[in-house]
């Protein structure tokens, strides 16, 4: 299947750029890098590209939350983005930290935002041009806008709410389980209990994506995300990994690949479950019952 | 220092991380994995008690593991037991680039230094 054939097929085809798109229009839209690796961009980027610096520009300083209107505003301008701007969004890790981001944009309701396929791996598999070279950038004017977390975003609290609808765990099996635990001599994870939250199914996030760093066709993804599940598009969804970044591409792909209406993430995801008093917890292969 | 020059000394010493000999390369199994790093890390210590030498293998897509990797490296290479005993467990904190780098990446250096220690305790009994 051709790469356009592919993009076609999706639901809302017009949030994934090719690199070969990109490459002819770097100039009439505005691409944005975000790595998990802070130093990747400093190593070579795309032409023009712009650094968003995941860890330490969208999260407020203080609490565990992202940025307020004023601050992603006062962000944007200094990166010299405006509203109207079509921002491209690219990154290492098949898009993760990508993902996460265009997740953060569209809280803010950033109207054009799409996302590289296959991200930072294939343009550089592909040889395309690299820079080291920061852009040029004058400072935007971006509107606050107060940020809206009802439609996509997902809270502790929501999760009880949620059930029996569908909840998908995209981590690895083995921290699925709950089989990695602390063991003796050995720095711990960073949660106090190991397992997943009961009724979550596992489709971890790498399957949702190719070799080369691109997605899978939809009816791939629509079969690994939905359908083997018996559920349907018409069905909520909850997405959520550790800290929320792998649940984010699963939530993009949910929501714009395979076209499910109401498709959140829930950024507390296992770092907030895993250490929370009192919540169910289940362990082994099986999703459980939320109880 | 500035965050900025702190990142780019980062980035000097993720460019300066020595290669690991051959016999590592050729069986990957005689190095132990880092696990609390995302990236593929590996380490493996040879020596004695007065002498310690430190290999590391992380990825050249992986610039900021790299970077601690080899600042790690630097620290500790040729040190002896005691002295790797002895360095501060908090090294990685006192970096100072916890702000700029996540805290997940922090623990990645920490789980390194944590291996490193333990392995040579078990090195030299």
């Amino acid at each position: 299947m051709s790469e356009l054939n592919k993009i076609a097929g999706y639901a809302n085809p017009e949030v994934l750029v090719t690199t070969d798109w990109l490459s002819e229009n770097l100039d009439r839209v505005t691409v944005v890098e975000s790595d998990e690796d802070i130093l990747l961009y400093e190593t070579g980027h795309i032409p023009g590209a712009v650094k968003l610096d995941w860890h330490t520009e969208l999260n407020d300083p203080m609490r565990r939350d992202y940025l307020d209107g004023e601050q992603f505003a006062a962000l944007m301008s200094q990166k010299g983005i405006s509203r109207d701007d079509e921002i491209v969004l690219y990154g290492d890790k098949s898009n993760w930290w990508a993902a996460y981001a265009f997740w953060v944009f569209k809280l803010f309701g950033h109207e054009k935002v799409r996302l590289l396929d296959g991200g930072r791996q294939k343009w550089i598999a592909e040889q395309r041009e690299l820079t080291k070279v920061a852009p040029q950038i004058s400072e935007a004017v971006y509107p606050v806008v107060t940020r809206d977390d009802s439609e996509i975003r997902a809270f502790r609290d929501d999760i009880s709410k949620h059930v029996p609808n569908p909840l998908i765990d995209v981590r690895s099996p083995q921290e699925y389980t709950g089989e990695r635990l602390h063991m003796p001599d050995y720095p711990n994870e960073g949660a106090s209990r190991g397992g997943h939250i009961p009724s979550a199914r596992n489709v971890p996030w790498s399957t949702l994506v190719q070799q080369d760093g691109s997605f899978k066709p939809a009816s791939e993804l629509e079969e690994l995300l939905v359908t083997s599940s018996g559920k349907t598009k018409s069905d909520p969804f909850i997405a959520y990994c550790r800290i929320g970044e792998r649940s984010a591409l699963t939530w993009f792909a949910l929501k714009y690949l395979v076209g499910v209406q109401d498709a959140k993430n829930y950024d507390g995801s296992w770092t907030e479950w895993g250490n929370l008093v009192g919540v169910p917890v289940a362990q082994g292969e099986e999703p459980g019952v939320f109880a | 220092m500035p965050d900025s020059q702190k990142l780019q000394l980062l980035l000097e010493y993720s460019e300066s991380l020595p290669a690991i000999p051959a016999k590592y390369g050729e069986n990957p199994e005689l190095m132990e994995r880092v696990e609390e790093c995302q990236a593929p890390v590996f380490i493996a210590i040879e020596g004695s008690s007065e002498k310690i030498n430190l290999f590391f293998s992380a990825p050249e897509e992986a610039p900021t593991t790299r970077g601690f990797a080899s600042v790690l490296h630097a620290a500790l290479d040729g040190a002896s037991a005691e002295e790797i005993a002895n360095f501060d467990e908090d090294f990685p904190s006192r970096l100072g680039i916890e702000k700029l780098i996540s805290p997940l990446r922090v623990r990645g250096m920490r789980g390194m230094l944590f291996r490193i220690k333990r392995k040579t305790r078990e090195l030299v009994g």
